[in-house]
């Protein structure tokens, strides 16, 4: 009797533990998922609507199609798994440095590594240029050195151009993923293995691989999905002999006025996005390991052998090369003059000078749409803060129901990735054709910028946090709640504590992913209120040195404001 | 769990500050930011506000009852791309005599910018569309996006530029797209600027010239068109086939072509021939980090090597402001706003009545004989070109 009572007790709080489950699975599933409807299944279900229509009613073959698509989607995916694979070969040692040792300037290094994911395109490709073009440095240097006729670098225009480029962007993003988590490892559990006889291969590769191993694939995951969608690298450093899918989209799309083929292209590039994110999902699957992070760097030393030593310095001295000589390139051609009267002159003259940072803040030609550089920074920074709050308010929760499994999690969590393979150019024209009446019209409504900029940096809030999320052993939460700590109260203390760094990433990969984008926010943006690299464009598009002495000086001012803020953010959230 | 991982919650260390603070003065700084910018888009006025054409802010001070107010401006919306520029007073000018406020929506491109106007023309996000140009304008005419419009301003324009008899589109400015050449780099090597699209293909401008990509580009386009015009539908290719032997650059977008590529343009790039337009060598004049006397670069200027854009403006049908629409346009073709024209935006007016500025009238030149086709058969023929061009010049 007893005794089935208490069954039957039991059994009535197991089933009200579950609905309270599903009820708080629903609720932080709701705000993300209704966000992603309207702002990206929406607009993007109008087009495809719209196209697949027209494209049926052209009647294009099945077989002209897969002309169309064959050539495109085969490079597409070769450079992405180059570009991957490589930035992968670069970024793992790195992290790995970044994640186990102290040195001078760590800091510093990785807040400028940071920096390249916010330029654009066009400002990175000119400092590549400015080093490895046909007059770039280096060129310069070796047929001065070798009395070449001939630049010796063949550089801009190829296949490697595109897979530099690529691996200069998303460095940071496996520093930042991989770096973090093996920062927060406990450093006994390696020692454990060590004592308990294991050789230090053996302690890596039994012990830390696998507990890192759900962010090197989140990782690899952002990584590839960067380079499967890239637009602007491909186009200016790849040239013309080189189309991507969203290369083809474009041309398709706002050169031909093709929007029906334009559609189908795009459909085609978010099924392979949703293919990817599925297999990702299959890979990660299993069961996580559970670990109580070390919050302050315990696990941080410095290097203490000669060999630890030099593989120390030298991986630091190659990303500091690698990472800072196109900065600098573009920095220093900021403050250069070339040649005062090139009419006149055949040398190349240089001089040092600031006119072009002056020039900024002059309106010389009285134009309706001439911003001040600080207006501009400002903008930059508000819709930047906008995404922030937006892309963490969305993907703390997102994070958390991912990790409360059901069978309906691998759907909800290839919709969150699917913004990353989605075409800026047809997402750009979806919004402009969905939102068009007020209140959630484009041209007054002041939040569509920061949401689409969310969509993008939605990803990688997800990606870095729900690693570390799943990490956290419940018996902590429990062990406060047992003590008499609300849930609210055991979330702050026990679990934000814990997430700090990823948070922290989280927090720098949406401030630069608002800052960098400029696709959705020339399409969208009101003119009086344009962003730095929207102004930077603006400089660029005009001949005249001014014009370009101005572009850098923008470029510039841009990395310095990145620069500062996520010093800022990391000095201030760790 | 294993116990050895869970002994320890907290750091050895003293914890300085707990992270918690931190993530709350990130927020506190986030309010404190979004709330005290003034040109927050949150809060944003437009800008033609601040400078509205009456003072109607009233001092609260002030024990006067406020004079009644003059009827709301009427919002006029101008869609157009992102190269579009104008001297500020004049806008403020129209919209003081108008009683109106312009505002503009810029839309990437020309491309992305017409795309929008197709897209939304059921329910028009403007009244007003100014940038089509004559390699989209039959398109944009065959959509239907525009409603014909006969402004008396049209008599001060000649007919050449009129390519829409029924007045939906009305030209605006035009511009040449032109080989660009840098004058010290022919001085000093003694070699002849070429003279014909054909001396392109002589072996002493062997890699000397950079193109941009048609399929990318506009001026790229243009410089296509230029050559189908002159050669025929026939022969182009065979042209774009020498050209090719001839080492024959080609890049994406006229920024790579004209900063990248070109000699003349920072001093750095490698061709001293690219196809850019004919007002280039006046802006290099006008932009020039120290004055100079004399333009670094010209455009070769012979017969049929120059390509004409002429950009177009048209009343968005639909529009509930059709009278306001018309005033604007009028103010568009009108002199004051023709002569504007050059130093913001590096075109030509169309208005015959307009004068050109000095900078103009010394350092740039507009070509005799530019080649030009037919909209329409731009129109149809556009992406076969292309695709051809593309088998040609890039396989």
């Amino acid at each position: 009797m007893a005794e089935s009572l208490e069954r039957d007790g039991a059994a009535v709080t197991h089933s009200r533990g579950k609905a309270a489950e599903a009820l708080l699975f629903l609720l932080l599933w709701l705000l993300p998922a209704a966000f992603l409807s309207v702002f990206f299944v929406l607009p993007l279900g109008r087009i495809f609507a719209l196209t697949f229509g027209a494209f049926i009613d052209q009647a294009s073959s099945l077989q002209e199609l897969w002309q169309a698509v064959r050539r495109p989607l085969g490079f597409t995916f070769y450079q992405a798994i180059l570009s991957t694979l490589l930035t992968l070969l670069m970024g793992l040692p790195m992290a790995f440095v970044f994640g186990r040792y102290h040195f001078r300037g760590r800091r510093l290094l990785r807040v400028l590594s940071t920096l390249p994911f916010i330029l654009p395109t066009v400002v990175v490709a000119a400092g590549f240029n400015a080093l490895l073009g046909p007059r770039g440095w280096l060129n310069l240097l070796f047929m001065d050195w070798f009395n070449l006729s001939q630049p010796p670098i063949l550089f801009l225009n190829t296949l490697s151009a595109i897979l530099t480029a690529h691996v200069f962007y998303n460095l940071t993003i496996v520093l930042r993923v991989v770096g973090g988590a093996w920062e927060n490892l406990d450093p006994r559990l390696e020692q454990a293995a060590r004592t308990l006889g294991a050789s230090e291969w053996r302690a890596f590769w039994e012990v830390t691989f696998p507990i890192l191993r759900p962010s090197i694939l989140a990782a690899t995951l952002l990584v590839f999905l960067f380079d499967f969608s890239s637009f602007g690298v491909i186009l200016l450093m790849g040239g013309p002999r080189f189309a991507t899918l969203e290369v083809e989209i474009y041309i398709q799309a706002l050169q031909l006025l093709n929007l029906p083929l334009a559609g189908v292209l795009s459909a085609i590039q978010l099924l392979c996005t949703l293919l990817i994110t599925l297999a990702h999902h299959r890979l990660t699957g299993g069961q996580q390991v559970q670990l109580t992070p070390r919050l302050k760097g315990e696990g941080l030393r410095p290097a203490r052998k000669w060999a630890e030593k030099l593989a120390v310095t030298a991986l630091l001295i190659t990303l500091t090369a690698f990472i800072l000589s196109p900065l600098t390139a573009l920095s220093v051609r900021s403050v250069t003059r070339l040649e005062a009267n090139r009419g006149e002159r055949g040398a190349v003259q240089t001089g040092l000078t600031l006119d072009y940072y002056r020039e900024l803040f002059i309106n010389r030609r009285q134009s309706l749409f001439y911003v001040p550089p600080v207006a501009a920074a400002r903008n930059s920074l508000v819709y930047a803060l906008e995404t922030i709050a937006l892309s963490l308010g969305l993907g703390l929760p997102a994070a958390y129901a991912l990790n409360r499994g059901g069978s309906a999690r691998r759907w909800l969590d290839a919709l969150l990735m699917l913004p990353l393979g989605a075409s800026a150019v047809t997402l750009g024209l979806g919004y402009v054709l969905t939102f068009n009446r007020p209140p959630l019209e484009v041209r007054s409504f002041p939040l569509l910028i920061p949401m689409a900029h969310s969509l993008v940096a939605l990803p990688f809030v997800v990606r870095t946090l729900r690693p570390a999320i799943s990490a956290i052993p419940p018996s902590l939460s429990q062990a406060a709640r047992t003590l008499g700590a609300p849930p609210a109260r055991a979330w702050l203390e026990v679990d934000l504590p814990i997430l700090s760094r990823p948070l922290l990433a989280a927090t720098v990969f949406s401030f630069t992913v608002s800052l960098g984008e400029f696709g959705a926010t020339s399409l969208l943006a009101r003119p009086e209120f344009p962003t730095l690299p929207i102004a930077i464009y603006r400089f660029l598009s005009q001949p005249g040195a001014l014009n370009y002495g101005q572009a850098m000086a923008m470029a510039t001012l841009l990395m310095l404001l990145c620069g500062i803020c996520v010093f800022l953010i990391e000095k201030i959230t760790v | 769990m294993n116990p050895l991982f869970v002994s320890k919650i907290h750091p050895t260390r003293a914890t300085r500050r707990s992270p918690r603070s931190g993530w709350m003065i990130l927020a506190l700084i986030f309010i404190l930011l979004s709330a005290c910018a003034p040109a927050a888009p949150t809060t944003a006025v437009p800008a033609s506000t601040s400078i509205s054409p009456t003072p109607t802010a009233v001092p609260f001070s002030t024990a006067t009852p406020p004079e009644p107010t003059p009827a709301e401006p009427v919002e006029l919306v101008v869609m157009t791309h992102d190269s579009f520029a104008v001297t500020e007073s004049l806008i403020r000018e129209f919209e003081q005599t108008h009683n109106a406020r312009i505002t503009f929506l810029k839309s990437g491109d020309t491309g992305s910018a017409l795309n929008r106007a197709i897209l939304t023309k059921e329910s028009p996000q403007a009244d007003v569309f100014y940038g089509v140009d004559n390699t989209f304008l039959s398109r944009a005419l065959d959509e239907g996006i525009f409603e014909p419009y006969d402004s008396p301003k049209l008599t001060q324009i000649p007919d050449q530029f009129k390519l829409d008899a029924s007045h939906r589109a009305l030209p605006v400015d035009y511009g040449d797209v032109c080989i660009n050449y840098d004058k010290t780099y022919f001085a000093s090597k003694g070699l002849a600027v070429p003279q014909s699209l054909e001396d392109l293909t002589r072996p002493e401008y062997h890699g000397l010239l950079v193109v941009e990509n048609p399929a990318t580009s506009s001026p790229g386009l243009a410089f296509l068109l230029a050559t189908v015009a002159h050669f025929g539908e026939g022969t182009y290719l065979d042209y774009w086939a020498s050209l090719r032997n001839n080492g024959l650059v080609v890049v994406n977008d006229w920024e790579t072509a004209y900063y990248t590529n070109f000699s003349a343009s920072s001093g750095k790039g490698p061709q001293p021939m690219v196809v850019s337009y004919a007002s280039s060598p006046a802006a290099e004049v006008i932009f020039a980090e120290s004055p100079l006397s004399e333009a670094p670069t010209a455009s070769i200027l012979a017969p049929d090597t120059c390509f004409r854009q002429i950009e177009f403006v048209g009343i968005l049908k639909g529009t509930a402001k059709r009278a306001l629409a018309e005033q604007f346009v009028d103010f568009m073709l009108d002199v004051p706003f023709q002569e504007d024209i050059p130093l913001q935006m590096f075109v030509y007016p169309v208005n015959s009545q307009a004068k050109l500025p000095e900078e103009f009238l010394k350092y740039a030149q507009v070509p005799e004989k530019p080649a030009s086709l037919d909209p329409a058969l731009i129109a149809s023929k556009r992406e076969e070109w292309l695709k051809a061009w593309n088998e040609t010049v890039l396989r």
